[in-house]
């Protein structure tokens, strides 16, 4: 087997072996009715987590993701709710203001030269106020389109539904991993997150595909926004906080590389499918609490962040010379 | 040497604070104001300081994590362990003193943790600590069992509320914490120590500095200031609240470390001025309280500052600057 490909089917035999623990327990698990809300529940989660890829793909972090998602909720709401337009022309407003606000971010990380942490949490902190200074409340949205949106499925063998917003997620995820892996930004981000000086050396255009990547990021988290008040049918500046560090969770687990340069769309799908995987069973077994779910997703991402460290560390002999060039 | 001394009490840290507190003076124009009463000093200005000292405390060890080349982002999770040990503890009969040591262990055990995935397992500090940034809370819940712990507790209480020579309990510790700290790093080698390996590594452990055992020990250090931080904040509301205590405070701490002038990068860091900019942010969320503004327009206003301050540090107005001085010497030569 191709050695770079370890790490994802680490995570694809972790997340198979969880899941028949699962249903061998509990055997109202193996059905497409629960495949079918893993999708509708984690939609919004998934759709996050792939702009989270290429950004961390390129050696970057965004904290900003949570933040637009409730921003472009809100904005959804308050276009529909006191303007009165259209759903289809208000999610294509949020969407040109999350991607523009995405392009600024990137912008600064490049010009400013400021690490992207900072100036994705200045993006947090501004989406944040400025969806909170739109409103306090929760707006709810009542629109025959949604209520069509929400009430579109497609039934799977065995019961299960495939809503519209779960297809999405896998469509996003499909074009997600083509984009990484056939097309020249997707070579570009793995270059830049490989080395950035022997990218620009090489002739990547860092400045473009810096920009790009944040924009990317920022439009998919806008996306999550539309997707969540679809799935929530309102717009609340609160909602989806925390959902940044559950993308990187999903991020990591898939098996991309936090130092950028490697990892896979797909895998990320696997990190999101797995977080899902805890909630449901956390749910079917009723006796645990809800606490239980972030202190397994902690306990994962532990394991795999060591696991990445011994896999890398055991293939590259540099780090090894390094390693014993300090202990002697 | 006086006048060198003075000139350095004059930096844009202190005049943006001053600034700020004017600003505040003229929102509000008994913010100056500090009366004595029962005890004990009662005013806006002793608000500021009040309820800047949870940040402030979180800023001094995060100075440090900082100027070693890494971040912290597991102190709002540490503090609501800590305060849940303590309120758990002493709800079962123990008595304070036995919570609260149990409490600031428990905040090094935790620092620990991440010094040794940091130092050893050589996992970057932003990683690393993510682990029990998203862990914390869920233990923190574990210890809690899910609800908010209440207690009646006089010495914990005396934590977060008590006073002590007229200024209140909180302020005390951070400024006993504020100098034990600054005499610990600036008089003895330990500052150059962890400046020298934020600078880099390699070389420091090369020169003979232990740099694995380093990096462990600051680690530890910023979490017993989160226990220390999440002790008050417990003691402020009686209770222990495990989803809320010091939540966001990691970002507003870093934002503070940030403003008082400790560069990301590592290798240069002030605790001093670190806790003066956790006193700008509070002076900052207390002056749009005042005016009347929601408190989430706070968020705003800092991701404002955060876009200033960096805008003005990026070597791209470095350049723009040096450029100007360039051309107006040029422009004095060819006159």
């Amino acid at each position: 087997m191709n050695r770079s490909l370890r790490p994802l089917a680490a995570t694809a035999v972790i997340f198979a072996l969880a899941y028949a623990a699962s249903i061998f327990q509990f055997p109202g698990m193996f059905s497409t009715r629960v495949l079918g809300n893993f999708l509708t529940d984690n939609a919004f989660l998934g759709i996050t987590a792939v702009g989270m890829t290429f950004v961390i793909i390129s050696g970057g972090i965004d904290l900003s993701v949570g933040a637009i998602i409730g921003f472009t909720g809100v904005l959804v709401a308050v276009l529909i709710g006191w303007f009165g337009i259209h759903p289809l022309a208000a999610f294509a407003i949020a969407l040109v203001v999350a991607a523009a606000f995405g392009a600024a971010m990137g912008a600064a990380i490049h010009y400013l030269e400021v690490p992207p942490f900072i100036v994705t949490l200045a993006g947090m902190f501004l989406a944040r106020g400025a969806a909170s200074v739109i409103t306090q409340d929760s707006i709810p949205v009542t629109h025959e389109f949604y209520s069509t949106v929400t009430s579109t499925y497609w039934l799977m063998p065995g019961g299960g539904r495939l809503s519209l917003i779960g297809a999405l997620m896998i469509l996003v995820f499909i074009v997600g991993a083509l984009v990484a892996h056939r097309t020249r930004f997707g070579s570009n981000v793995y270059a830049l997150g490989g080395n950035a000086v022997s990218a620009a050396l090489m002739g990547v255009p860092v400045a473009r595909t810096t920009i790009l990547i944040y924009t990317l990021s920022a439009t998919l988290s806008g996306l999550a926004g539309i997707v969540f008040s679809l799935y929530t049918s309102a717009g609340y500046p609160l909602a989806a906080v925390g959902v940044e560090l559950d993308a990187i969770g999903a991020v990591v687990i898939g098996g991309t590389l936090l130092t950028g340069g490697y990892g896979f769309v797909a895998g990320t799908f696997i990190g999101v499918m797995l977080q899902g995987l805890v909630q449901t069973y956390i749910i079917f077994d009723g006796t645990l609490s809800s606490w239980w779910t972030k202190i397994v997703i902690g306990g994962l991402l532990f394991v795999f962040i060591v696991l990445q460290r011994l896999v890398f560390s055991a293939s590259s002999s540099r780090t090894k010379t390094f390693w014993k060039l300090k202990h002697e | 040497m006086k006048l060198k001394r003075f000139s350095r009490l004059i930096n844009p840290q202190s005049i943006a604070l001053i600034v700020v507190l004017l600003v505040n003076w003229a929102l509000f124009p008994g913010f100056f104001d500090v009366t004595w009463q029962d005890g004990r000093l009662f005013g806006s200005l002793i608000d500021v300081l009040n309820r800047g000292v949870p940040v402030a405390i979180l800023a001094i060890g995060m100075s440090a994590v900082i100027a070693t080349k890494g971040v912290d982002l597991s102190v709002g999770a540490v503090m609501a362990i800590s305060g849940a040990v303590a309120a758990t503890l002493v709800v079962d009969g123990y008595p304070a003193y036995v919570a609260v040591i149990a409490a600031l262990a428990i905040g090094i055990v935790c620092g620990v943790w991440n010094g040794v995935l940091v130092a050893f397992l050589e996992i970057q500090p932003i990683v690393a600590t993510l682990v029990l940034m998203v862990a914390g809370r869920g233990i923190a819940q574990l210890i809690t069992a899910g609800s908010i712990v209440t207690f009646a507790d006089p010495v914990l209480i005396y934590i977060g509320t008590g006073s002590f020579a007229g200024l209140p309990m909180p302020v005390v510790i951070a400024i006993v914490l504020l100098i034990l700290s600054v005499f610990l790093v600036r008089s003895t080698a330990v500052g150059l120590f962890i400046e020298s390996v934020g600078v880099n590594r390699a070389a420091a452990s090369l020169a003979g500095i232990r740099s694995g055992l380093l990096l462990v020990a600051v680690y530890g250090f910023s979490g017993f200031c989160a226990a220390v931080s999440g002790l008050i904040v417990a003691g402020d509301i009686k209770g222990a609240d495990a989803n809320n205590a010091g939540l966001w405070l990691e970002l507003d701490a870093i934002l503070a470390v940030v403003i008082g002038g400790t560069s990301l990068l590592g290798g240069r860091f002030s605790i001093a001025m670190s806790v003066l900019g956790a006193i700008i942010i509070q002076a900052m969320n207390t002056g749009i309280l005042v005016s009347g503004f929601p408190p989430e327009f706070n968020l705003v206003v800092k991701a404002g500052v955060i876009i200033l301050i960096f805008t003005m540090q990026s070597p791209l107005a470095t350049r723009f600057i040096e450029m100007r001085k360039t051309t107006r010497a040029v422009a004095r030569k060819a006159s």
